[in-house]
């Protein structure tokens, strides 16, 4: 039986040349930023070439990239940072009914604890927000857009330019949630209009507990996390160095590798679609296609089937995958995304998500176009919405 | 989501699938929001559940409570087969996650459900049918 881990967007291995780049700094190069001793430099020197790593790939200053301890601390950074210090200025943020719930539950915090307005944006079918909707939500007192770079589940690349380009020109500030894109995708914050922009070290093949938030040069956001005076008084906590280290070689690692790796896992990504769409009658892609999908998503429905059933089949293969975010395993609720895709509850919860990666190989695609069928033919024999499906389409 | 070493046997392996044509008892419980909908047929003879099989969408639990609960009533008297409670089918399979409980409770109400299509039927009353807690973490299947 293969091994096939099917879950990148879940997690990702560290690297093993960046684990080797981050050893040192759990041991012989230990010394604490903060102080005043030459030692201590070293692990300065070692942030600062880290902060001009993720600068580089982001095509953004090295005095704009702040480290965070995730992408989830820098998604609730930009929002409660920005709305409690433009308070004044307005009380209205504005983000999606698909983002993350690094975001949704932090706008929901800000709604029903701190009195903010919140509007979330529905998206298309496909999972993209309409830029007429995002300008028909704005007043005079929004003063936060955030709306993911791609969706987590789905995969589906939102319109960031033109939404960047519509909040500079009304004056409000632009987030986005870029950590499922920032490793698989060229993004230029400048030439995006992006104010914040966050991500997270261990979905580009670096260490888990690292994170980032790019924040335009001249914007102040309240702290955050209060305390010392790291990241320049403005996010306190002795730095986890060998951590940043590791997430900006493994940044570094990914952006030279995308010209060669992007290609080959779209590639891959579509002989997975095609051959699911084709072998699995009543197959449905959830998201979009082509370009407006990251390079490594795949996600389905399966009418008939509960997603649950299919990772306990496919873990019985040696296939990991995941039926949506990872962060919702231990609710029984649909994915909200697929619901605001407009899926039914029966399809929502037949979903399959499998992203690729690194290691996924031709082979192994073959092998999940091997099982795959099987096991849902399998388990819909034994369901009564199948049968259900049947009658009422004539047993096809 | 930790299962016990029985419930993946008889998710993996379910028991008694299928359909039983004539069937002298149908019930079906739950519903697509809750991703869980069961199934449940009965012949019926001298009084004793002669054949049971189920139908189920769902999870691996859902999955192994049909399995267990119609492992549990085959060969019993129809009396028997309504004191089947939710909680000897969770037990019979070593035991359940909390939030997953509620797959037993459902098995319980389709084989209930069953029971009185087949009792009306046969020219008897139907039982009055007890409250299924369905209530768990998503409030839409609070029904």
């Amino acid at each position: 039986m293969q091994n096939v881990y099917l879950d990148y967007a879940a997690t990702t291995p560290t690297d093993p040349e960046v684990l080797a780049v981050m050893m040192p700094y759990f041991t012989e190069l230990f010394g604490n930023p903060s102080s005043v001793y030459s030692f201590a430099s070293k692990s300065r020197k070692a942030i600062d070439a880290a902060r001009n790593q993720v600068a580089e790939a982001l095509n953004a200053g090295p005095d704009e990239i702040f480290f965070t301890g995730s992408g989830t601390e820098a998604d609730n950074w930009a929002l409660k940072g920005t709305l409690e210090r433009l308070r004044s200025k307005g009380d209205h943020l504005i983000t999606t009914k698909i983002e993350h719930h690094g975001i949704l539950h932090t706008a929901e915090y800000l709604e029903k604890v701190e009195g903010f307005r919140v509007t979330y944006l529905p998206v298309d079918a496909e999972g993209r927000v309409r830029l007429e909707d995002l300008e028909a939500a704005m007043t005079d007192k929004t003063v936060l857009v955030s709306v993911m770079f791609a969706n987590n589940e789905v995969g589906t690349i939102q319109p960031v330019g033109p939404i960047g380009a519509l909040c500079r020109e009304r004056g409000v500030l632009f987030h986005t949630d870029a950590v499922q894109a920032a490793a698989q995708l060229d993004i230029d914050v400048k030439a995006l209009n992006i104010d914040m922009l966050s991500l997270s070290g261990h979905k580009m093949y670096g260490p888990k507990g690292t994170g980032v938030l790019y924040l335009r040069k001249g914007l102040r956001l309240e702290n955050f996390i209060h305390g010392g005076g790291q990241e320049k008084g403005r996010r306190a906590s002795t730095e986890n160095i060998a951590g940043i280290v590791g997430l900006g070689a493994a940044f570094e690692r990914m952006k030279a590798r995308l010209p060669q790796e992007k290609p080959r896992l779209c590639a891959l990504r579509d002989r997975l679609i095609d051959g699911v769409l084709s072998k699995i009658p009543h197959a449905k892609l959830n998201g979009a296609r082509g370009d407006e999908r990251l390079p490594n998503n795949t996600n389905f429905s399966f009418i008939g089937i509960e997603g649950e059933t299919l990772l306990l089949d496919l873990d019985s293969k040696g296939i990991s995958a995941s039926t949506g975010s990872a962060c919702s395993s231990g609710s029984l609720d649909p994915s909200h995304v697929l619901m605001a895709l407009g899926l039914s509850h029966e399809m929502a919860h037949g979903s399959l998500r499998m992203t690729l990666g690194r290691g996924t190989t031709d082979e192994q695609v073959d092998y999940v176009l091997e099982v795959l069928p099987e096991i849902v033919a399998r388990r819909r024999s034994m369901s009564p919405l199948w049968e259900d499906f049947l009658k009422k389409n004539g047993g096809r | 989501m930790n299962y016990s070493e029985k419930v993946m046997d008889h998710f993996s392996n379910p028991r008694n699938v299928g359909e039983i044509e004539n069937a002298d008892g149908i019930g079906e419980a739950g519903n697509p929001k809750c991703g869980d909908i069961m199934k449940i047929y009965l012949k019926v003879r001298d009084n004793v559940i002669e054949d049971v099989k189920f139908k189920t969408f769902g999870c691996a639990s859902a999955i192994a409570s049909s399995s267990m609960a119609t492992e549990l009533i085959k060969g019993k008297t129809v009396e028997e087969a309504w004191d089947m409670t939710n909680s000897a089918v969770a037990e019979a399979l070593d035991g359940l996650p909390p939030i997953k409980m509620h797959c037993s409770v459902l098995a319980e109400e389709a084989i209930h459900m069953a029971i009185n299509d087949y009792r009306v039927k046969h020219g008897m009353e139907a039982i009055p049918m007890k409250h299924y807690d369905h209530d768990h973490d998503h409030d839409h299947c609070a029904v």
